[in-house]
Parts: C-alpha cells; sequence; structure tokens
C-alpha cells in the first residue's frame, strides 16, 4: 500500500513512522523547512518538501498512484483542500482529514470526505464518558452504509444487563460484535448473557444510535 | 438582500462598502479586530469576530438569509471552504472565492464553486496594457496557461 501523509507536524510524523515500521511505503508532505529537514533526516527520500494543497505537489509525491492520503495538518481547511484534490484532481480512492472543530465532521461530510478524526471529539467522548457512565463512544464512522462502530459499557442499572442477546430490542441492521469481560474478549451470539462490566464493541446503523442507547442504557442520552 | 463577507482586508472593505452603496445589508467577518478600521466611516454593516470556517459564526454573519457571499481573506483555503458551506450548506445563491494559487481557483471553478484569481487576473491585466492590446473578457483571464505557472516557492522561502 502506498500512503502520503500531508503535514509533516507530530500527528504527521508518528503516523508516518509507524506506517514505515510496518513496511508500508509512505511519502510526508511538509511545507516549513524547519520541519522538514526533522523528517528528512529520519525518513529519507519519504520526505518531500513542499504546500500539499497545491495539485503539483501532490503530484510530485506520487498522488496517482496513492491508495490513500491522510491530510493531517493542524488546520481543517487545508486538510480539507488536501483531501479533495487527491479525491478529484488524482481519484485517490481513500482520503482521511484530522479535523479540530468536532462540527466540522458533518461539513466534510457534505463535502464529499467521509472520514474525518477529531482528537477534540475523542477526548470529549473520554471526558463525557468519566461523566456520564455508560453512554455509547463512537469509535468510527466506517466508510460504508452510514454505520458507527461503538463501545458502550453495560452498567449495574442497564436494561440489558443480565438478558440474552437474543432478548434485547435492539435497531434494525445491529451487530453487536464482541464482548470484553474481564481481560479477555469473545465473540457474541445470540445466546451471550450480558453482564454488568462488559463492555461491547458494535456496529450500529446511524440512525439507530437512539434505539440502541435505550435498549442498553435505557435513557436517550443526547449523542455527542 | 443580505451579503456575508469573510475577510476584512482591503478587498473586503471596500466590497462591503460598495455593497452597502447600492442598497443591501451587509455583515462582514474577520478574525483580527483590528482589520475593521479598514471599513469606510459610512458603514452602518455588522461586523463579528470569528473564524469564518465556522458554521455558527457563518449563521451569527445572517449567512441563513443571505442571497450573497463573498470569501476574500487572504487564505486560499479558508475562502474555498467557507465559500463550499456557504454553497452546499447553506444553499447561498450567489458565492464568490478569492483564490490567489491559479491550479486551485481552476480545480474549484470545475467542482461550481466560483472562483476569481487575482494572481492571472493581475498578470493578465498588466500584460495587455504593456503589449497596447484592448481588455480581454474575465474568463480570458482566468484560462490557466500550464507555461506561465510558476515553480514551486524555493525550499525555506516560507
Amino acid at each position: 500500500m502506498y500512503v502520503i501523509v500531508a503535514g509533516g507536524g507530530k500527528v504527521g510524523y508518528y503516523l508516518t513512522k509507524a506506517l514505515r515500521d510496518v513496511g508500508q511505503e509512505v511519502t510526508v508532505i511538509e511545507k516549513l523547512r524547519r520541519r522538514y529537514v526533522i523528517l528528512k533526516e529520519e525518513f529519507g527520500d519519504a520526505a518531500l518538501i513542499g504546500d500539499a494543497c497545491e495539485v503539483r505537489i501532490l503530484d510530485q509525491a506520487g498522488a496517482v498512484r496513492a491508495d490513500l492520503v491522510a491530510a493531517v495538518t493542524g488546520d481543517d481547511e487545508d486538510n480539507l483542500v488536501i483531501c479533495q484534490m487527491a479525491k478529484r484532481k488524482f481519484n485517490v480512492k481513500r482520503v482521511i482529514a484530522r479535523i479540530n472543530n468536532p462540527k466540522n465532521e458533518v461539513t466534510f461530510r457534505l463535502l464529499g470526505i467521509d472520514e474525518t478524526v477529531s482528537s477534540t471529539k475523542l477526548i470529549y467522548s473520554l471526558i463525557e464518558q468519566e461523566v456520564e457512565v455508560g453512554d455509547v463512544i463512537p469509535l468510527m464512522a466506517l466508510r460504508r452504509g452510514n454505520l458507527e462502530l461503538v463501545e458502550v459499557a453495560v452498567a449495574e442499572n442497564s436494561p440489558a444487563a443480565n438478558k440474552k442477546v437474543r432478548d434485547l430490542p435492539l435497531p434494525r441492521g445491529c451487530t453487536l460484535g464482541i464482548l470484553v469481560r474481564e481481560e479477555t474478549a469473545e465473540v457474541i451470539n445470540p445466546d451471550t448473557v450480558l453482564r454488568p462490566g462488559d463492555d461491547l464493541v458494535a456496529i450500529i446503523p446511524s440512525a439507530g444510535v437512539q434505539a440502541f442507547r435505550e435498549a442498553l442504557l435505557g435513557r436517550g442520552v443526547p449523542a455527542t | 438582500m443580505h451579503v456575508v463577507i469573510l475577510g476584512c482586508g482591503r478587498v473586503g472593505a471596500m466590497l462591503a462598502s460598495m455593497v452597502e452603496s447600492e442598497g443591501h445589508t451587509v455583515c462582514i467577518i474577520d478574525r483580527d479586530p483590528e482589520s475593521f478600521r479598514r471599513l469606510s466611516e459610512g458603514f452602518r454593516g455588522k461586523t463579528i469576530l470569528g473564524v469564518g470556517i465556522d458554521e455558527d459564526i457563518l449563521r451569527k454573519a445572517g449567512i441563513e438569509r443571505a442571497g450573497g457571499f463573498a470569501a476574500t481573506t487572504n487564505g486560499d483555503n479558508t475562502n474555498i471552504m467557507s465559500a463550499q458551506i456557504a454553497k452546499v450548506r447553506f444553499k447561498v445563491s450567489r458565492v464568490i472565492a478569492r483564490i490567489y494559487d491559479p491550479l486551485r481557483a481552476e480545480a474549484y471553478r470545475e467542482l461550481g464553486i466560483d472562483t476569481i484569481s487575482p494572481t492571472l487576473l493581475g498578470a493578465g491585466l498588466c500584460m495587455d496594457f504593456l503589449a497596447a492590446r484592448p481588455w480581454r473578457s474575465i474568463e480570458a483571464y482566468h484560462a490557466v496557461r500550464e507555461t506561465h505557472l510558476l515553480s514551486p516557492e524555493p525550499e525555506g522561502s516560507r
């Protein structure tokens, strides 16, 4: 797989490093000279200086043959343009954008960029988990079919506690995948009995989040 | 109609004055409070301090009832993103973005965002003047000629 990482700040640097460590081909693009020098030292020719928003630089990085472009600069607007250019000008199949403003997740989707990652939102979710024990935590939005990968903890007072999965009023199209109990993970089947303290990982349709929440938590906590 | 302008630089401030003088209402957004000093003394419109790629700020500026939106900040990508939000999200009927980079301007024109590239326009007008030619149409100035494109900026120039 050939990956282009646009933006060589901390996120871009560690992403590039991690991908190279597992043997993937990567080019990282950085426009600031002082950061580029550090990248060059570590990654050699896999580092490229230039503005990844420019068609020419993406072309130079070999965007036509890239399987994936990850736009991880610190500016949402730059990441949007990088992704749109990669998609529209170079037909890159998969693009991922880092965003700061969690509300831009919706905006980006509207503008054709489906995969976004927001550290603000992730941290917010973690804090909210701390405050609202046992809400449904979105892990990621899946690329196709408006599906979301979520995690939820079964609380003592959960309506799903001590019940078989087959007896839960789950929304249509919802798949309970994995259950983490103590330190072990197991695949959930219809006869699995959920116990307080269990962590579930499920794939649910975006439209069914509320129904899923009610089935597992018994209340309609507003979505993040 | 109501017009929202993003960026209170020379262009944005002057545009605000022009729009107002034609009897429209204006709200102008900029992230630098000092920038509003550029507005003409008689300016009666609203000013909003904030970032124009934020939907909440655009709403505050009355984007939902706006008939026009112009993005004139000095950041190409800010202009591109805000123009797309205005057009796609808020369905503003007339949206224009100023984009310095000719290739980016062309790419987004292909995507249905109306753009003005001062780079192509300025160079083209100067060229026609020097050659003592009559002025051409705006489309002619915006036709990107690969041979004229500048080299990428030299290393370390930023």
